[in-house]
C-alpha cells in the first residue's frame, strides 16, 4: 500500500542535480524556527549592548549593565558589570551568610562550643577550609605536619600547649622556636653522650654508659640543657621547649631511621647544630579574630584536645 | 518511483492550521479520563493539606531551602536523590516496555502536550463552534465576531496557561502563603521568572505550536518510533480491508450494500475524510503509520462511528500490528508479549521496582555516614599509642529533634574518645558532623585490625545501625 502512495505523491526536492540523478530531498523546517533564529539574533544585539563586549581603541565597550560590591577595604565600589566585580559580590554575600555563625562562634566559651553538635558541625567545615587556606601550606592538609619542619598537630603533644587559649594565642602572634647549636661548647664525644641520653628516654637500646654519662652532662652547667628541658627533660611549654621523653620527635626523625647509629646521628646533629627554624608567623594580620578563635577549636579538635 | 522533477520550493514553511473537529467514542472517552485524573492531581496536590509536625502542613512539598521533599509520609533528603534515579530508570523502562507493546500509548493519552492541548481545543471548540465554524471564522474578515471570538479564546488559553505556571510553583512552598505573597508581590523573584516562562511556554506549545512540538521538538516521539517491532500494536488502516481492488469509494447508491462494495472490489473506506478531521496531528492515517501520528485513536473513533452509520462493521481503523495485517487473514489483535525484548523489558522493571520499594520501605529516620580521616591514616602518640580518627555525619530526617548515642563493639574499653559530646543532638532536618578518635596500645593495635561503630537514636533504639571500620596502625608495630 505504501509503495502505491509514495507514487501518487512526488517528493520535493532541493532542485539541484548531481551525477545527471544525483538528488537532494527537501524537508522545509517549519517558519517559527527561521523566526527564533532572527530572536537569537537580537538577542546577541542586546547582549552586547548590555555586557562588555568589544574592544575599541584602548578600552571597550562596557555595556549598560552595573555592578556595586564592597572591596576587602571595606569600600563600596560601583563598576560597569564583570565577573570580577560579580565574584567580589558574591564573596560579599557569601561572608554575610557565614557572619552569624563566625558570631556564634565568638560568643560562645570554647568548651560550649565543642558540646554544641551542630555549632562544632561548623568549626569542622568552616575550619577545614581555613585550615586548608592557612596552616595546610606547612602542617599539612590534615594537620599531620612534617618532621624537621612543621609539627604534628594530630598528636598529643604541644609544644607551646594544647589548651584552647594556648592554640588561640599561638595562631595569634605566632611562635619562634631556638635552640642554640652546640658544636662550639661540646665535643663529639660529649655530644654522642648527650644523644645517647635522650635517646634512652624514650627507650631505644643505646649504651647505658654513655647515657648516664648523657645524663650528667644534661644536668651539668657544661651543656645545660635542663635550662630549657627541665630537669625532668620533659620540656617546657613557655619557651615551647620539647618533651624529649615521649615518643615524638618533630625535629630528629628517630623513628624513621633504622639502626641505633642513625638515630643517634639524627640526634646529634639537631644538638650539634641547634635550631632556628621552629618559626610559626603571627597570623592576626591575616585572620580575623573570630576566625582565629574557630581554628583554635578546630585545631584543638585534630590533636584530640588536651 | 518518480523523484525530484520538481521545482525547488522554499525552505521554510508555513505552519497550515490544524482545526479538528470533535468526535466521540472509546478512546475519547478514555482521553477524558485520564484529563481528568491527571488534571486534579496537578492542579489539585498543592491544595491536599497532610499533618506533619514543624513544617508546612501540605501533602506534597518541594523545599528547596530545606533541600528535602515533602511527599506525603515520605521526606526526601538529598542523601536519597538515588530513589530518584531509580524512579527514572523504572520510568524509562515502562516507557521501552509499553511502547513495544501498544506504541506511543504515552504521547496520545499522557503527554502533558497532548493534555494541554487538548484542553486548548476543546476552549476553541467551546467559543467558536465545530470545525465547519471555526474554518468560516479563519476566512472571515477581521470583524467584531472575530475580534470577540478570537480574543475570547486567547484570554481563555492565556488564563489556564498561568495557573498551569502558577500551580508548578506553589509544590515549591505552603501553597496559600506563596499565593498571598506572589499577588502582593513578596514573592521570591524565581517565583515571578518560573510563572512568567511557564505561562508563555504553556501558551506558545499547547495554543500556538500545537503538534509542531511533537513533530519538530520532541525527541521522546522520535526514540519511541525506533522502538517499534512488526508485532507491535499501533493505530493502523486496514488498507487491504477499506481499499479493495478498486479503491476506495462514497456510498453512492448502488454501493450502499456491503455485500454489493465487496463484490464490485470496492474497500470498506467510504472516504469520508473524517479520520483525516480528526487527527490533532493533521495526517491522513491512510497513508500508512507515519512518525508524526502520536497514536491518540481519534481517528479509530472517528471511523467506528461512520461504520456504525452505514452499518459495516467496526474497525477498520484499528490497533493492530504490522505483522497481523501483512497475513493473508489477519487474527483478532491482541498483545504480544512472549518476547524476549518485551519480558527482558519486564524483568528489569520488577527489579528497579522491588528495589525502590525495599529501599524506600526499610529506610531510617536518620542518615550516617562514618568517614576514616586518612590525613593523617594513624597517629602515634606521646606514650607510643596509636590514633585513628574518624568522622560520622548523621543527617535526623524525622521530623523531631533526636539524640544519638556513638558507641563502639569489639575494642577493648576507653578506647573510644568523643571529646565533649556525651550524646548527640541533632535538630530536626539538619546534620551534624562528629569527630570521633580511637586509641589502642602498641600491643592492642595488631587484635583489633577493625571494629563497629553503633548508632543508636535513643527515642527509638531499635533503629540503631552498625558501621565497620578499619584500624590502621605502622605494620611494625602489629
Ligand atoms: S492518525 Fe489517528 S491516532 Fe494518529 S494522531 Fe491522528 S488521530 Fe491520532
Ligand atoms: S473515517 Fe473511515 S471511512 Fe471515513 S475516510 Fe477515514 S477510514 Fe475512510
Amino acid at each position: 500500500m505504501s509503495q502505491e502512495k509514495l507514487q501518487s505523491h512526488t517528493v520535493q526536492t532541493t532542485g539541484h542535480a548531481w551525477d545527471g540523478d544525483l538528488q537532494e530531498y527537501n524537508n522545509p523546517i517549519p517558519n517559527w524556527w527561521l523566526y527564533a533564529f532572527y530572536i537569537s539574533v537580537l538577542a546577541a544585539i542586546a547582549y552586547w549592548f548590555t555586557y562588555p563586549a568589544w574592544p575599541v581603541g584602548k578600552g571597550f565597550t562596557t555595556g549598560f549593565d552595573h555592578i556595586t560590591y564592597v572591596n576587602d577595604k571595606g569600600v563600596t565600589k560601583t563598576t560597569h558589570w564583570n565577573t570580577r566585580a560579580l565574584f567580589m559580590k558574591e564573596t560579599n554575600e557569601a561572608v554575610a551568610a557565614q557572619k552569624p555563625y563566625f558570631d556564634k562562634v565568638a560568643a560562645t566559651p570554647f568548651e560550649q562550643i565543642a558540646k554544641d553538635p551542630e555549632l562544632n558541625s561548623f568549626v569542622v567545615s568552616a575550619g577545614k577550609q581555613l585550615f586548608s587556606d592557612n596552616c595546610a601550606a606547612c602542617h599539612q592538609q590534615g594537620g599531620g605536619g612534617k618532621m624537621g619542619f612543621a609539627p604534628n598537630l594530630t598528636d598529643d603533644d604541644w609544644l607551646y600547649g594544647g589548651h584552647y587559649a594556648n592554640i588561640q594565642q599561638t595562631i595569634t602572634n605566632g611562635r619562634h622556636g631556638y635552640m642554640p647549636p652546640f658544636a662550639e661548647v661540646l665535643t663529639d664525644a660529649q655530644i654522642t653522650q648527650l644523644a645517647d641520653y635522650v635517646l634512652s628516654l624514650s627507650h631505644v637500646a643505646v649504651n647505658p654508659d654513655s647515657a648516664r654519662a648523657g645524663d650528667a652532662l644534661f644536668h651539668s652547667e657544661t651543656a645545660a640543657c635542663y635550662y630549657c628541658h627541665g630537669a625532668d627533660a620533659k620540656g617546657r611549654q613557655v619557651l615551647g621547649s620539647a618533651n624529649l621523653t615521649d615518643s615524638i620527635w618533630l625535629w630528629a626523625n628517630v623513628p624513621g631511621a633504622g639502626t641505633i647509629p642513625l638515630k643517634e646521628a639524627a640526634v646529634k646533629n639537631v644538638i650539634r647544630q641547634g635550631l632556628n627554624k621552629g618559626v610559626m608567623p603571627s597570623w592576626k594580620d591575616r585572620l580575623s579574630p573570630e576566625q582565629i578563635k574557630l581554628l583554635a577549636v578546630y585545631v584543638h579538635e585534630l590533636g584530640g584536645g588536651k | 518511483m518518480d523523484v525530484g522533477i520538481e521545482e525547488p520550493r522554499a525552505l521554510y514553511q508555513k505552519r497550515i492550521p490544524i482545526v479538528t473537529r470533535s468526535v466521540k467514542g472509546r478512546f475519547r472517552n478514555f482521553k477524558w479520563g485520564v484529563m481528568v485524573l491527571a488534571y486534579a492531581v496537578f492542579f489539585g496536590l498543592p491544595w491536599l493539606p497532610w499533618t506533619r509536625h514543624g513544617v508546612a502542613s501540605q501533602a506534597v512539598m518541594f523545599d528547596l531551602g530545606g533541600r528535602r521533599f515533602f511527599i506525603f509520609d515520605l521526606v526526601m533528603y538529598p542523601q536519597n536523590v538515588f530513589w530518584l534515579a531509580l524512579l527514572l530508570f523504572i520510568a524509562a523502562t515502562f516507557l521501552f516496555f509499553a511502547t513495544s507493546l501498544i506504541g506511543r500509548a504515552f504521547c496520545g493519552y499522557f503527554c502533558f502536550q497532548t493534555l494541554w492541548t487538548d484542553i486548548f481545543i476543546w476552549i476553541e471548540k467551546l467559543v467558536q463552534g465545530e470545525r465547519p465554524a471555526r474554518i468560516r471564522l479563519q476566512r472571515q474578515p477581521w470583524d467584531r465576531e472575530k475580534i470577540l471570538k478570537l480574543g475570547v479564546t486567547h484570554a481563555l488559553w492565556l488564563l489556564i496557561s498561568f495557573w498551569t505556571g502558577m500551580t508548578f510553583m506553589l509544590y515549591y512552598g505552603y501553597a496559600p502563603d506563596l499565593l498571598v505573597r506572589f499577588f502582593t508581590g513578596h514573592a521570591a523573584y524565581a517565583a515571578y521568572v518560573t510563572v512568567f516562562a511557564l505561562t508563555a511556554t504553556t501558551y506558545a506549545a499547547a495554543g500556538l505550536m500545537r503538534e509542531q512540538i511533537c513533530a519538530y521538538v520532541c525527541p521522546y516521539g522520535r526514540f519511541q518510533s525506533v522502538m517499534y517491532d512488526p508485532e507491535t500494536l499501533a493505530v493502523a488502516y486496514d488498507a487491504r480491508r477499506g481499499d479493495g481492488s478498486m479503491g476506495r469509494a462514497a456510498p453512492r447508491a448502488e454501493l450502499k450494500i456491503h455485500a454489493i462494495r465487496q463484490q464490485k472490489g470496492y474497500g470498506d473506506c467510504i472516504d469520508c475524510g473524517f479520520c483525516v478531521q480528526v487527527c490533532p496531528a493533521g495526517i491522513d492515517i491512510r497513508d500508512g503509520l507515519q512518525y508524526r501520528c502520536i497514536s491518540c485513536g481519534l481517528c479509530i473513533d472517528a471511523c467506528n462511528n461512520i461504520m456504525d452509520s452505514v452499518g459495516y462493521p467496526r474497525g477498520l481503523i484499528r490497533y493492530d500490528s504490522e505483522a497481523n495485517l501483512a497475513l493473508p487473514q489477519p487474527a483478532k489483535p491482541h498483545i504480544h508479549w512472549k518476547r524476549l525484548k518485551v519480558v527482558g523489558y519486564f524483568v528489569a522493571l520488577g527489579v528497579m521496582t522491588g528495589a525502590l520499594v525495599y529501599s524506600i520501605a526499610t529506610r531510617t529516620n536518620f542518615e550516617h555516614d562514618v568517614q576514616q580521616i586518612r590525613q593523617p591514616l594513624y597517629v602515634v602518640l606521646s606514650n607510643g599509642d596509636i590514633r585513628n580518627r574518624y568522622q560520622i555525619r548523621l543527617t535526623n530526617k524525622s521530623g523531631a529533634d533526636m539524640e544519638y548515642r556513638i558507641t563502639t563493639q569489639g575494642l577493648p574499653p576507653g578506647a573510644l574518645d568523643l571529646g565533649e559530646m556525651q550524646t548527640v543532638k541533632v535538630h530536626s532536618g539538619n546534620s551534624v558532623i562528629v569527630q570521633a578518635s580511637i586509641k589502642l596500645t602498641p600491643q592492642q593495635v595488631g587484635k583489633y585490625p577493625r571494629f563497629d561503630f553503633v548508632i543508636t537514636p535513643l527515642s527509638a533504639p531499635e533503629d540503631k545501625v552498625v558501621e565497620q571500620v578499619n584500624f590502621y596502625s605502622r605494620t611494625d608495630e602489629q
